[in-house]
């Protein structure tokens, strides 16, 4: 069970889309987690820094929330056993992989952008997400 | 310099929207996806926040020549629905559906310092690094066979 937080949803939102903006704004840049990790797996990219600042970002500002304002700030809870989180990972990684992006890049970028190949995206993994998490809790029970 | 202080200032902002939407929350993530179940709406407020602040933000960003610190916009130029965009987001949302975490929510959750992101995140860059090295082997295979 979680809250229903919808106040600090849509601000977060609005946050994570006004980092959409600036980025952007500022490199041209769609702000998409897949595209920004990937690139930095390549060893002959020149543009290396920009993606591993806003990584580092990333991960900085909810440890600096957490480190300012206690754990409960930013609530956390996972129960999905870790062999499972290793095989979801691995299909996340090649999911996004083939499809050229994810809940960012085609979910907040190309759906502002009302790209047909976002929207496509967007439909097609909320449907797989969302049987996998019906046959897990509720045909097998699982987490 | 100032191109690495803008973005580490984005990544800043992306991890506190990350953080305060519960969207580094695997448990509220997947309790979206439980309408049958322990149902929370949340995930449509975000999702809805974001998109138009960035549909309206790109709209007035994207009528200017070019980027600030860059010379042209990157912009995806690919328009065709093909069978790698579908079956690739079909395989990214089992694996969402398995564990809550997508990239976006996975990489601030690191800095929670838990155990469950470190494993999803190394398995997540594990699947980006098999999925190319399949996509190379399958283009030079084609190369080399008509060679």
């Amino acid at each position: 069970m979680t809250e229903f937080t919808p106040l600090a949803s849509l601000f977060g939102g609005a946050l994570i889309g006004l980092a959409a903006v600036l980025l952007m704004a500022v490199h041209g840049r769609i702000a998409g987690m897949t595209g920004i990790v990937s690139g930095l797996m390549t060893p002959q990219g020149t543009d290396w820094g920009w993606r591993a600042a806003f990584l580092a970002g990333a991960i900085a500002a909810p440890a600096a929330i957490v480190a300012v304002l206690g754990p409960a700030a930013v609530p956390f809870e996972s129960v999905v056993p870790l062999p499972w989180l290793a095989v979801g990972g691995i299909l996340v990684g090649i999911g996004v992989t083939f499809a050229s992006g994810c809940t960012s890049g085609h979910g907040v970028c190309g759906l502002a952008r009302l790209s047909p190949r976002s929207i496509a995206a967007v439909l097609t993994f909320m449907a797989t997400t969302g049987i996998t998490v019906f046959i897990i809790r509720h045909v097998f029970g699982g987490f | 310099m100032a191109r690495a202080l803008f973005a580490l200032l984005a990544g800043l902002v992306f991890g506190t929207g990350i953080a305060v939407a519960g969207m580094a929350n695997p448990a509220k993530v997947l309790n979206f996806f439980d309408v049958a179940g322990t149902w929370d709406p949340s995930l449509a407020f975000v999702l809805g926040g974001a998109v138009i602040v960035t549909a309206i933000g790109y709209r007035l960003v994207l009528r200017r020549p070019k980027p600030l610190l860059d010379t042209t916009f990157h912009l995806p130029t690919n328009r065709r629905l093909d069978a790698p965009l579908i079956a690739g987001a079909a395989v990214f949302g089992i694996g969402w559906g398995i564990t809550g975490f997508c990239p976006g929510g996975s990489i601030p959750a690191l800095g929670l310092g838990q155990t469950s992101a470190v494993v999803f995140v190394v398995s997540m860059v594990t699947g980006i690094a098999l999925a190319r090295l399949a996509r190379h082997v399958l283009a030079t295979g084609g190369a080399s066979r008509t060679a």
